[in-house]
């Protein structure tokens, strides 16, 4: 049987992996939006696509982090204190990028359009690079001392590995949302999206194999849990591969299923190599966090567990239900501004 | 400054920030919702149109609120990770039942209003506000049975060093919270509602859209009165409850050094010397201070030099006294302010009643003003109950001063601070500027525009996942 910890873990493992594959797409749209779009009205098209889902999809990541916050307070502590500007960092996109796809629509003046469009493209990059940059930082280990207290210098936090992880998620994220885009957008734009995404296959799986290759010299990760991450690192090739073919065949929904199943297996790579440490102590082994010593007590875990079993069906179920109302794709035809 | 005082500026800021436009999203998504009922309801137009418009102010407002919200989910964890770390088993419950519970089904069911009208049957996009609405509700159920807890810490032990939580039903039971709750909310709805009236009255004056801020004055004029009166009601309860739970607080709020005689004044004005720890000339009104604290007007209220040597006893050495002038004068503008709400309100509703609204041009004049009432007075409030609290942050068990981050240097604080502010500010510019571009658009702007392909299933739309 599962422990209330490690069911805890799992549950901010899984709110996580869903931030990146929803919110991940629409990081995606949003930098696609600067470079596949060609004129306004097609930068409305591309926000457009993300317009119902983009505030809900964030929701996933404010529920994490509250999730974490709930059940491993001390990890919560010691992670978003020990990763300050991190934060700060990524506050800065989320805002910006928040109130840019608000605001970008109230105005016509093509100075205040541009203005908002290049809050969208930082505030769309600067979230998933902060967050790919974090979390192989904390793969590989930071200072934490006997207190649970992160003292990390700029090194332990930018350094090239980190970096590589950073670029990829975001090229990823890219990836990801340009093949949303063939899902939700019409003719030329469509096209542009998907060819996008097919020059994209061979930079992102350089990118992927340099980085899983530093993650087997820098971490541990390959060796926690006997074979796991290898027999996934497979799996991950083969659905990368059909990627490739999906893309090339123009069967978009399945190519899209590839890209989000991509970002699944390399973020639930993260957790499943973390476990059953949250934090790994780059200072002694027996300072790390783990799913013991950084959460709350029984009871409350428990409230918790009633209480999110009860309220995630109908959670899902209307998020579904809202992706069903705008299956339609955008089109220009109709009304744009909102 | 140190972190301790740095981290107390962000907080302090960013919370308050935040707070202007919580309530106003809160009262007028709240409106808007009885707009759009209406609509289905009566199938009148007009409604419609007054959803629509004061709906895209309501849009404009919420982005700002919800984007300024995402950093209070992250500050507990990067300023006052000490304060995380000691209550998270308690606190962090609420917060994730908050982000489940009100977040999800506000952004899901906004997403599908703005993008819905042509979509969604007439009730089931009505359906859609009022579930955002009820979202705004038990979001600030969820966040003030957090800030009750700070205040009136209950459903919790201390063992293993920390505060862990042993009674859920408590913690949402705080009669805290259910005095707490129902005041904030009213206050919401107030100004939610004054926001519309003050910017019908500008219409009015204007001699603009008369018919248009008519109805919707029409609505928010009841909304006003009802929360003006609900805002009376609740702040007396929480007066009673303060006296019992937060006797320091209470005692700060008015000035009071020492126990007061029986029956007990209420000091209207004072000049406070926190030094010699008296005041040097007061004005008063007798009995009310008794009948504030208990209902009945009678009974001695406890001074705060009374207070602290009992809280010396009970918790050590220490200045167990908050900062006096800032609960005094905060107390005082909010209730000020609240009861003019209440009186403007009633003026409102006779003048309308009257047939004499559109032409009262003091009245208007003065509505116009009045749009800042329950802001200030929102705010006052806060810092108040805040304040107040000092030196505590959570009450009885943990200093405000022990709280804050161990890892943390001053210069990162300072850095997020100076950021956080300049962006904060530029927001608050542009909003300003929207605002005042949507409402000199006025609400005839909407212009219909129907959705040329009705048929979900096109061609296009099929071949995805074939």
């Amino acid at each position: 049987m599962l422990s209330l910890n490690e069911f805890w873990f799992i549950l901010v493992a899984v709110l996580f992996v869903g931030f990146f594959f929803l919110e991940g797409f629409d990081f995606g749209v949003g930098i696609a939006s600067k470079f596949v779009a060609k004129d306004d009205l097609e930068r409305r098209a591309f926000i457009n696509s993300i317009g119902p889902y983009w505030d809900a999809n964030e929701v996933w990541l404010i529920t994490a982090i509250g999730a974490m916050f709930a059940a491993f307070p001390n990890w919560y502590a010691s992670m978003l204190s020990g990763f300050y500007l991190c934060f700060a960092f990524i506050l800065f996109g989320l805002i910006g990028r928040g109130v840019a796809f608000e605001f970008r629509g109230k105005a016509e003046h093509p100075t205040w359009r541009k203005t908002w469009d290049w809050v969208i493209l930082f505030g769309s990059i600067i979230p998933p690079l902060t967050f790919g940059i974090m979390f192989t930082a904390l793969i590989q280990g930071v200072p934490i001392d006997e207190n649970m207290h992160m003292h990390a210098g700029v090194s332990d936090v930018i350094n090239v590995y980190t970096v590589l992880g950073g670029v990829t998620l975001t090229m990823l994220c890219v990836w990801h949302g340009l093949i949303f885009g063939t899902l939700r957008l019409m003719d030329t734009l469509r096209e542009r999206c998907r060819r996008a995404a097919k020059n994209l296959l061979p930079i992102n799986a350089v990118l992927l194999v340099a980085f899983l290759g530093m993650t087997f010299f820098n971490t541990d990760m390959f060796s926690v849990h006997g074979n796991i991450l290898e027999y996934l690192f497979m799996v991950g090739i083969l659905v990368y591969i059909a990627s490739g073919y999906f893309i090339t065949r123009k069967r978009d929904g399945w190519a899209f299923l590839m890209s989000g199943l991509i970002m699944i297996l390399l973020i639930a790579s993260v957790f499943i190599g973390l476990f059953p440490r949250v934090m790994i102590s780059s200072i002694s082994e027996a300072y790390s966090l783990t799913v013991q010593t950084a959460s709350s007590g029984d009871y409350s875990l428990k409230v918790m567990t009633y209480i999110s079993l009860a309220l995630l069906p109908f959670v899902l179920g209307y998020q579904i239900w809202s992706y069903y109302v705008f299956r339609k794709r955008v089109d220009h035809k109709e009304h744009m501004e909102y | 400054m140190d972190v301790v005082e740095l981290s107390r500026i962000q907080f302090a800021s960013t919370t308050l920030f935040h707070f202007l436009f919580v309530p106003l999203s809160i009262g007028l998504v709240f409106i808007i919702a009885i707009m759009e009922t209406l609509y289905v309801v009566k199938k009148d137009d007009k409604y419609k149109k007054m959803a629509k418009f004061w709906g895209h102010l309501f849009l404009i407002n919420f982005a700002v609120g919800v984007v300024t919200g995402i950093l209070q989910e992250f500050q507990f964890g990067m300023n006052w990770s000490e304060y995380s770390r000691f209550v998270g088993d308690v606190f962090g419950a609420p917060l994730a039942i908050e982000a489940l519970l009100a977040f999800f089904m506000e952004s899901t069911f906004l997403g599908l209003w703005i993008f819905g009208w042509d979509r969604l049957p007439k009730w089931l996009h009505a359906l859609c506000i009022w579930l955002v609405s009820l979202g705004t509700i038990f979001s600030a159920f969820f966040i003030l049975s957090a800030n009750s807890f700070m205040q009136h810490p209950v459903g919790e032990v201390l063992q293993n060093g920390r505060l862990e939580m042993n009674d859920f039903l408590a913690i949402l039971t705080n009669g805290q919270l259910w005095v707490e709750f129902p005041h904030t909310v009213f206050g919401s709805f107030a100004t939610g509602a004054l926001f519309i009236i003050g910017i019908s009255a500008i219409a009015f004056l204007r001699k603009k859209h008369v018919e248009f801020y008519k109805g919707s004055f029409k609505v928010a004029i009841v909304v006003a009165l009802i929360s003006g009166i609900g805002i009376a009601l609740s702040g007396h309860e929480q007066a009673l409850y303060l006296v019992e739970t937060q006797p320091m607080k209470m005692a700060a709020s008015e000035g009071l050094w020492e126990d007061s005689a029986d029956p007990a004044p209420w000091t209207v004005l004072a000049n406070i010397d926190t030094e010699a720890k008296e005041n040097t000339g007061e004005l008063k009104i007798p009995y009310l201070l008794s009948f504030l604290s208990y209902g009945e007007f009678s009974g001695s209220v406890e001074g705060m030099n009374t207070l602290q040597e009992r809280y010396t006893e009970l918790y050590g050495p220490g200045n167990y006294i908050p900062p006096v002038k800032t609960t005094f004068w905060s107390f005082r503008v909010m209730t000020v302010l609240g009861g003019a709400v209440l009186a403007l309100s009633i003026w409102g509703a006779y003048l309308y009643a009257r047939k004499k609204l559109v032409n009262s041009k003091w009245y208007l004049r003065l509505m116009i003003i009045a749009i800042s009432f329950p802001f200030i007075g929102n705010s006052a409030g806060w810092i108040m109950t805040e304040i107040g609290r000092q030196p505590w942050v959570v009450f009885g068990y943990m200093k405000t001063e022990d709280a804050v981050s161990a890892g943390v240097t001053a210069g990162e604080v300072l850095f997020s601070l100076i950021t956080f502010s300049a962006l904060y500010l530029i927001l608050f510019a542009v909003m300003i500027t929207l605002f005042v571009r949507e409402i000199k658009k006025g609400p005839e702007h909407d212009i219909e525009k129907t959705d040329p392909i009705a048929d979900p299933f096109t061609k296009e739309g099929q071949h995805a996942f074939s």
